[in-house]
C-alpha cells in the first residue's frame, strides 16, 4: 500500500510532536519533582515507592523555610545585589560601548581588541589575586567585591551593545551636532533611547548571573546575615540533615524570579543571543 | 629621522576638532579601563608573580622559584586526580553537549504549530540557578529515595547509587549538565534560522533525501556555530565548580572521583590559603585552555565552512 503525501504529512506531523512531547517530558521532569516534593510531608518525601502527587499537599513548606532559615533574609540580600549590580552595568557599559560604536581615538581597535581578548581568558586566572585585592582592602565578609566590579562594565555586555549601537545610523548623531547637541546630550538624548532593546538585554543578562551565582559570594561572604540565595541554599544543605522537602521548597523560590523573567524577556533574549551567535 | 611611536603620531596629526573627540572618546571608555587595568591587568600579573612564592596571605610571601610548579607537576597526586577527572568529564560531555545540542535544536526548528511553548520548555532549565539545579538532581540521584532510580526499577533496572559511588559521580554531573543543554541550543537554533531555505529546496529538487540534507547542507552550514560552541564549551568545562561543589562536594566526593579542577583550586587557595599554590594551578590550567583553544583553533580550517571566505587566504 502506498501513502498519499497527505498521510506522509500527517504521519510526520504526529511523529514531530511525540518526539517534542516525549523530550519535554524529560526536561520538564526535575522541575515537576522540585514542586511535588517542596509540597510532601516530611514522611510523604521519604516514602517509598515515591508519591507523584502528593496527597495532601504540605504548603506549609513555603512558609516554614523562613522559620527555618533566614531565608527572606536571604532574598532581600539577592535583591539588593542584584539592583547594584544593574545601576553598575547600566552606567558603565552604555558609556563605554557609546565611546567604543560611536567616537574615534587614537588606539580604539586596539582597545577594543584588548576588551574582547579578556573573554577568552578564563576568570579563573584572576579569582585568587582579586581575592588578596579585596581582602587587603578590608571588603571581604561586605557587598563590595561583589558590585563595585559591575561599574566598570562586563566585557560581554559592553560588546553587545556596542554592536548594536554600531547599527544605529550616523546621520542621528551629525543631525543633533548641527543643532548645537553636545556629545553626552547626543549619547543621552539620542543613542539612549534609541538601544533601549540591548539596554533590556544587560538588565535580563545581568539579573540572573548575579541571582544565579554562587562561587564569588561563597568566596567573599562568612557572615550568614549576608548570605545570598545560592549560597543560603547550600548552607541549607549542610546545616539540616536534609529537610528535602524545605530544600526543594526553597530551590523553586529561588527558581522562580530568572524563569519569569525569562519567560517575559524571551522575544528579545532569544534575539540577543542570536547576536551573540553570529559573531563566532 | 627620529621614529615616534605610532599612537603619538597619529596624536600630533589630529586636528583641533579630532583631538575634542578623542578626549571625549577616552573619557566615555574610562570606567572600562579603570576596570581593566585595577580587576583585570593587575590581578593577572600578581597571580604570575604570586605563583613563584608561597604564601598564606598573612605575613609577607617568600619566593619559591619554580617549586610550586615543581611540585605540582612531579608529585601532587590531588593535582592528578583533577587533572584526570576534568579531562574524562570534558571527552564525555563536550560531544554530547554538541549532539544533544544540535538534536534539540533541530526539534526545535520544525515548522509546527505551537512550538514556541516547546522552546520555552526546552530553554528552562538553563535559567534555574545552578545552585537549585544542582540541588533537585542530588535529591533526584538519592539511590534509596531518588525518582531516577524510581523510574529504573520500574523498567526493572537496578539502579546504582548515583552520588556515593566513584564510577557513577561523572556520569551523574554530565547528566545534570546535559539538562541545561537548551542554552547551546538556542545558539544552534539561531544557525539553522540562518541557512537559507532555497537551499533546501534547490537539493530536493535535485533529488537529495532528508539524511543527504543534513549532512551536506545542514552540517556544513551549522560548523562556524559548532565551533564557535566547542570553544566556548572547552572553556567552560574546565571551570566546572557549582554542579561539583554541590553534588560531590568541596572535596570532590568518595574517593574524590568528582575533584574538578576548579575545586582544587577552590581547596588550596580559599580553604586551605595557600595562594601561591593556588596560583601556580590558576597559570597551569590557563596554560592547558589557551593551547587546547590553539589546537582548536587550527584545526577548524578542515572542518568548519565559512561561506565568504571560499577562495580566499583567511
Amino acid at each position: 500500500m502506498r501513502l498519499t503525501p497527505k498521510q506522509v504529512e500527517t504521519i510526520e506531523k504526529v511523529l514531530g510532536y511525540a518526539t517534542l512531547i516525549a523530550v519535554a517530558v524529560v526536561l520538564v521532569l526535575p522541575l515537576y519533582w522540585m514542586l511535588a516534593t517542596a509540597l510532601k510531608t516530611p514522611e510523604q518525601t521519604f516514602a517509598l515507592p515515591p508519591e507523584w502527587i502528593p496527597n495532601p499537599m504540605a504548603w506549609e513548606n513555603f512558609t516554614q523555610v523562613f522559620e527555618e532559615v533566614p531565608f527572606g533574609r536571604f532574598i532581600l540580600n539577592t535583591v539588593i545585589l542584584v539592583a547594584l549590580n544593574i545601576i553598575g552595568e547600566l552606567f558603565a557599559v552604555t558609556l563605554v560601548a557609546y565611546g567604543f560604536a560611536r567616537l574615534r581615538f587614537p588606539g580604539r581597535s586596539l582597545l577594543f581588541l584588548l576588551m574582547l581578548s579578556t573573554l577568552m581568558i578564563p576568570y579563573h586566572v584572576t579569582l585568587v589575586p582579586r581575592f588578596i585585592l579585596f581582602s587587603r582592602l578590608g571588603w571581604v565578609n561586605t557587598y563590595l567585591p561583589l558590585f563595585v566590579p559591575a561599574f566598570t562594565g562586563s566585557s560581554f555586555l559592553i560588546f553587545m551593545v556596542r554592536q548594536y549601537m554600531m547599527s544605529i545610523p550616523f546621520d542621528l548623531d551629525e543631525a543633533a551636532y548641527i543643532d548645537g547637541a553636545s556629545r553626552l546630550q547626543v549619547f543621552w538624548h539620542v543613542i539612549l533611547p534609541l538601544s533601549r532593546p540591548a539596554l533590556m538585554l544587560v538588565v535580563v543578562f545581568t539579573f540572573v548571573g548575579v541571582w544565579n551565582d554562587f562561587l564569588q559570594p561563597l568566596i567573599y561572604l562568612n557572615d550568614p546575615n549576608l548570605f545570598t540565595i545560592s549560597l543560603g541554599l547550600s548552607f541549607f544543605q549542610d546545616v539540616r540533615d536534609t529537610n528535602w522537602n524545605l530544600l526543594m521548597a526553597g530551590s523553586l523560590m529561588a527558581s522562580i524570579p530568572p524563569l519569569l523573567l525569562f519567560f517575559f524577556a524571551q522575544r528579545q533574549l532569544i534575539g540577543g543571543i542570536s547576536i551573540e551567535g553570529l559573531k563566532g | 629621522m627620529v621614529r615616534r611611536p605610532p599612537l603619538f603620531a597619529a596624536w600630533s596629526e589630529l586636528s583641533r576638532e579630532r583631538r575634542k573627540e578623542a578626549i571625549s572618546g577616552y573619557l566615555f571608555i574610562s570606567p572600562w579601563l579603570i576596570g581593566f587595568i585595577v580587576f583585570f591587568v593587575g590581578p593577572i600579573i600578581a597571580s604570575f608573580i604570586l605563583s613563584f612564592t608561597q604564601w598564606n596571605i598573612v605575613g609577607a610571601p617568600t619566593w619559591v622559584g619554580l617549586e610550586n610548579y615543581t611540585d605540582i607537576l612531579t608529585s601532587d597526586v590531588r593535582f592528578q586526580k583533577a587533572v584526570q577527572v576534568t579531562l574524562t568529564y570534558a571527552i564525555f560531555y563536550l560531544p554530547l553537549e554538541v549532539l544533544c545540542g544540535i538534536g534539540l535544536a533541530l526539534l526545535m526548528n520544525q515548522k509546527l504549530r505551537g512550538i514556541g511553548v516547546f522552546r520555552t520548555l526546552y530553554y528552562m532549565p538553563y535559567v534555574v540557578p545552578a545552585v537549585a539545579a544542582s540541588l533537585v538532581w542530588v535529591w533526584m540521584l538519592n539511590g534509596r529515595y531518588g525518582v531516577v532510580n524510581t523510574v529504573l526499577n520500574g523498567i526493572g533496572l537496578q539502579g546504582p547509587n548515583w552520588l556515593e559511588n566513584p564510577a557513577t559521580i561523572l556520569p551523574s554531573l554530565i547528566m545534570i549538565a546535559l539538562w541545561g543543554v537548551g542554552g547551546s541550543s538556542i545558539i544552534y537554533l539561531a544557525g539553522l534560522q540562518n541557512i537559507p531555505e532555497v537551499m533546501y529546496e534547490a537539493a530536493t529538487v535535485d533529488g537529495a533525501n532528508r539524511v543527504q540534507r543534513f549532512f551536506r547542507i545542514t552540517l556544513p552550514l551549522l560548523s562556524p556555530t559548532i565551533f564557535f560552541q566547542l570553544v566556548l564549551g572547552l572553556i567552560g568545562v574546565f571551570q566546572t565548580f557549582t554542579p561539583a561543589f554541590i553534588a560531590s562536594g568541596a572535596n570532590g566526593g568518595p574517593l574524590q572521583s568528582g575533584l574538578f579542577y576548579m575545586l582544587y583550586v577552590y581547596n588550596r587557595g580559599f580553604v586551605t590559603l595557600r595562594m601561591g599554590y593556588a596560583s601556580a594551578l590558576a597559570w597551569i590550567l590557563t596554560a592547558f585552555i589557551l593551547i587546547v583553544t590553539v589546537l582548536v583553533l587550527r584545526s577548524s580550517r578542515y572542518w568548519v565552512y565559512y561561506e565568504t571566505d571560499r577562495g580566499t587566504n583567511k
